[in-house]
């Protein structure tokens, strides 16, 4: 697939400004267009709304009585532009560009944020973007040992199941059990992942089951039995010893029946050298709970997919639709979002994640309609404004009841993704020309190894850097971004709108997907009509607009 | 002050004092000279650590354990130094010089081979743990260590680094300043445009902060947004920014640290610590030899060798070296075996490390390893979080201290024991 493709050409930094000619001239023929003109759209059939469902109405009535108990009000409804800007934050990583907010502006179906929506879920872009989310706690930020694990295939892959809208289930149980090479089959690499030295490190992959497809940190009790919760030491050790049959081989991972789980005191890169193996005791392979909902007669990896995504196992659902909340509101409904409190006996209208599980249980484990269910509540469509945010100290009172949609950091590859997107004016896609999905994939590199990147199960409420803010200040990416010429938005706003009104009001929709108040058309005149030029005095439109909290912050 | 507390509530109440004073305006308010370490004389200064980090793993026996004519020996020779009986691969003559500053550690002991695992395990003094990430030691120092009017970073990585040190728990806020062009100011310090036009973007950037915190000014203002903007444009205009370029340094100097990356490094580095920067690593790359181990350590000794001494020999002669705690090591040392590449592979026993500076009891060697390789453990083994404890001693931090990760667990500054024999003021 071309569009992976790319990601593995090493082209040499060198052959970039041949590769940046060739995209001008592109952008310079489909500038011709003129992006900046509103659209006529074909009058467009009605969709069936998915919300209000019964899920979504258990959901606002369970928040709804929360607020009511801690006598915290609501905060009111947002407008639909900001709700769009949340949608495309959370489900492609971006914002929408200028051609699809004139899209959605133009679709007169009172339903058009659900169409929206709709069409983003279907979108190429929005499988990639919840790929790179949701690898991240599958494989971690490690690099690993490249010839044994191959992070890109493994995101490609994932990206692949989630645009055909696989159930979860299917896509985990492949993860865990898949045999062969890590290039060839890319679900191996969760597998290959905990490969060091040649050895499969099955701890590892132990915790990683029971952090991202159970919620738990069980991995804690690896060392120690877990001091809060009821993990021992030995159910985690069972755990792990359903890995113990995986072992690298020439052509890949593969289940070797022979093999078992010994425990002693050696890391795995002493014990995989030859000299130190001696001592220990073997461990056989063994569930936590729930030991019925195990598989029978596959490999002990087969069988312990079969139980982790077993229909009773509650834990399963739980743990994805914690993330899921994490994605569409940037914090996640508990936190650390690995560590979710254990189930209750029987399944609670009073607990959200019970809610959310059962409903995606029953939906065939379908990602996209718990995508849909959680940004049709009433709180993912709330304002960010509420009258208690306004003083520091009475902010934890609406945080803690999700009385007004949160304010969270965008993620470095989210930031980057706003600006490419409203510096381009135009989409960038699947379909875009490979030299300019090349170079939007080099400069995302370039500016994710200066700004950092972030951890899973850290909340994004932490402040930006010093480094990260001159980056966005005065990095080479944010110059490109913001320089006016005729591929930037800034070159086109300049050259084309016809008066500096018109360039306020464009630059806002491009960058903060809004129109500027009376007040800011007022105070940033000055902007434009002190400017040696039009291009300059966009340019620091456009720098400005980059560089405030409204950009950086989801709200 | 009392609104200090619920302002810094939840998320950012790790946020050292250091930082919320930094708020207020305090730190700024302070004479910038002040920073400097020359303002007061050798080990009365507050102390900097300095950490030179030699990436990929460097071979204890082409460096500071070499054994010529063993059967783990290889071609390496082997030469006198300054302390009495102990010998150093013929390849560090500079180094040999100056031993006697260092204690000299010849039995490090690691339990990770690998080298993401390795460099997180020797720079944390913790191994990796799936929910956590530990702070490095430099972030540690520049957390724990105070560095009143300084304007620019705390922490300061030179160099390229595979795997760059991070704050952990800390906050990203102490992830280090890294420079990847070394002699030069760091990158993203100058605005893309002249300083009317700056005075324009900032006056207009807060005219939107003003109208994005309408109706959520408490909840934005914990974002810190603006006050992170504005510690960046304060260090866009110090003047302790010349700290990272060699302008002002003379040809006769740069030449003394040699023509390369690294040396040009260990001179900011200098250049940093007397401005009052308290923690800066610079990391040298290259040292994972699996084939041509030999030529390639001598490539690496000729880069290594004069930056090292020189940069031991400038701090004392600026009567710096007294508050600057020097690290020198890798994340591991190669096998004592030699592969049919001509080339050796990961050994996390019996490594080696050079600690001098404050504190320390220089001019000592502990450990010892098998010449003839076949003993894995060396004497009088060190573990790696007895190394990173007695760092913390050194530097007059609370080894032993707990600090409050963001999910509330309590973590050790250190999980070891400092090495009493290796404290100048022995505990």
């Amino acid at each position: 697939m071309a569009a992976f493709g790319i990601r593995q050409i090493a082209l040499p930094a060198g052959t970039l400004p041949a590769v940046a000619l060739g995209s001008l001239v592109l952008l310079v023929i489909a500038a011709a267009s003129d992006p900046l003109a509103k659209r006529r759209v074909p009058s467009q059939p009605p969709v069936a709304t998915v919300a209000p469902d019964a899920t979504v109405v258990a959901i606002d009535r369970l928040l709804a009585d929360r607020r009511a108990v801690a006598g915290i009000e609501p905060a009111g409804p947002t407008d639909e532009l900001a709700i769009l800007r949340r949608l495309w934050l959370a489900v492609a990583g971006t914002i929408p560009s200028l051609e699809e907010l004139r899209q959605f502006e133009a679709d007169a179906r009172p339903n058009r944020l659900d169409a929206a929506l709709k069409g983003l879920l279907a979108d190429r872009r929005s499988a990639e973007s919840l790929a790179q989310q949701l690898a991240l706690p599958l494989v971690g930020d490690e690099k690993g040992q490249f010839i044994v694990f191959r992070r890109d295939r493994f995101t490609a892959w994932l990206a692949d199941q989630i645009a055909t809208n696989r159930p979860w289930d299917d896509i985990v149980r492949e993860m865990v059990a898949a045999r062969g090479l890590w290039t060839g089959t890319p679900a191996v690499n969760f597998v290959t992942q905990a490969a060091a030295d040649g050895v499969i490190d099955a701890d590892r992959l132990a915790g990683r089951v029971s952090r991202v497809f159970l919620g738990a940190r069980m991995d804690c009790a690896q060392c120690h039995n877990h001091p809060f919760a009821a993990w021992k030491q030995s159910q985690f050790e069972g755990l792990a010893a359903s890995f113990a049959q995986a072992r690298l081989s020439p052509v890949g991972v593969e289940d070797d029946p022979r093999r078992v789980h010994r425990i002693d005191k050696m890391s795995v890169a002493a014990a995989a050298m030859p000299m130190m193996v001696g001592g220990g005791r073997n461990v056989p392979p063994r569930v936590p709970f729930g030991e019925e909902w195990l598989g029978s007669g596959g490999t002990h990896r087969e069988n312990l997919a079969a139980w982790i995504v077993h229909p009773d196992n509650r834990r399963f659902d739980r743990a994805i639709a914690n993330r899921a909340w994490g994605i569409l509101f940037g914090k996640a409904w508990h936190e650390p979002v690995d560590d979710i409190p254990d189930p209750g006996a029987e399944s609670s209208s009073e607990d959200l994640l019970d809610i959310l599980g059962d409903d995606f249980r029953a939906h065939g484990r379908d990602l996209r309609r718990l995508v849909t269910v959680i940004a049709s509540t009433e709180t993912f469509r709330m304002s960010s404004t509420h009258p208690l945010l306004e003083a520091p100290e009475d902010c934890d009172s609406v945080t803690q009841t999700w009385a007004a949609f949160p304010i969270t950091r965008l993620r470095p590859e989210q930031v980057i993704g706003a600006m490419v997107a409203a510096t381009s004016l135009q989409t960038i896609h699947q379909d875009s020309h490979l030299l300019t999905r090349t170079i939007r994939f080099f400069r995302e590199n370039d500016f994710i190894r200066e700004y950092g990147k972030v951890q899973d199960g850290q909340g994004q409420s932490l402040p930006a850097t010093i480094p990260q803010a001159l980056v966005q200040m005065n990095g080479k990416f944010a110059r490109e971004m913001v320089e006016a010429n005729p591929i930037t938005a800034t070159g086109r706003i300049a050259g084309m709108a016809s008066d500096d009104t018109a360039r306020l009001d464009t630059a806002f929709l491009v960058a903060l997907t809004r129109r500027p108040s009376t007040d800011e058309r007022e105070a940033l005149q000055a902007l434009l009509s002190e400017a040696p030029s039009k291009g300059r005095g966009v340019e620091d439109l456009m720098w400005t607009l980059f560089n405030c909290p409204e950009f950086c912050w989801n709200h | 002050m009392s609104l200090l507390p619920s302002l810094l509530g939840s998320a950012v109440a790790r946020r050292s004092l250091l930082l919320s004073s930094a708020s207020l305006g305090l730190s700024f308010a302070l004479p910038a000279l002040s920073a400097r370490a020359a303002w007061s004389r050798g080990s009365e200064r507050p102390r900097s650590l300095l950490v030179v980090w030699l990436a990929g793993g460097p071979s204890q026996l082409e460096t500071f354990d070499p054994h010529p004519g063993s059967p783990s020996g290889g071609p390496t020779k082997a030469i006198d130094t300054v302390v009495p009986d102990v010998q150093i691969a013929a390849d560090y003559p500079g180094i040999a010089a100056v031993l006697d500053r260092f204690a000299l550690v010849r039995s490090l002991v690691s339990k990770e081979g690998d080298h993401e695992r390795g460099q997180y395990t020797v720079k944390t003094g913790y191994r990796p743990e799936p929910t956590i990430i530990h702070p490095a030691i430099g972030a540690i120092a520049a957390h724990e260590l105070p560095s009143p009017g300084l304007q620019i970073p705390r922490f300061i990585a030179l160099g390229a680094a595979e795997f760059p040190s991070r704050g952990g728990y800390l906050g990203a806020e102490f992830d280090p300043y890294r420079v990847f062009d070394s002699g030069h100011k760091g990158q993203n310090l100058v605005p893309h445009v002249d300083a009317e036009r700056q005075t324009r973007r900032l006056a207009a950037l807060a005219t939107l902060t003003r109208s994005f915190e309408s109706g959520r000014a408490g909840a934005v203002r914990r974002t810190f947004h603006e006050h992170t903007l504005r510690e960046a444009l304060t260090l866009m205009s110090s003047d302790q920014l010349a700290a990272f370029d060699l302008d002002d340094e003379s040809e006769s100097v740069k030449a003394f640290y040699g023509e390369s990356d690294f040396g040009r490094g260990c001179l900011v580095a200098r250049r940093l610590i007397e401005a009052g920067v308290r923690s800066v690593e610079i990391t040298l790359q290259g040292f994972d030899t699996h084939a041509r181990n030999f030529a390639g350590h001598t490539a690496q000794a000729q880069i290594l060798d004069p930056a090292l001494s020189a940069l031991i020999g400038d701090l004392e002669d600026r009567d710096l070296l007294a508050s600057t705690v020097v690290l020198v090591m890798g994340e591991f040392g190669r096998t004592p075996a030699i592969n049919p590449l001509d080339g050796r592979d990961h050994w996390p026993h019996g490594f080696s490390c050079l600690l001098g500076g404050a504190g320390i009891a220089a001019g000592q060697v502990i450990g010892s390893t098998d010449p003839d390789g076949l003993s894995k453990m060396p004497s009088d083994p060190v573990e790696i979080a007895d190394l990173t404890a007695t760092v913390f001693r050194a530097l007059g931090i609370d080894f032993a201290r707990e600090v409050a990760t963001p999910i509330g667990r309590p973590m050790k500054l250190s999980g070891g024991k400092p090495l009493a024999r290796l404290l100048a003021d022995a505990v």
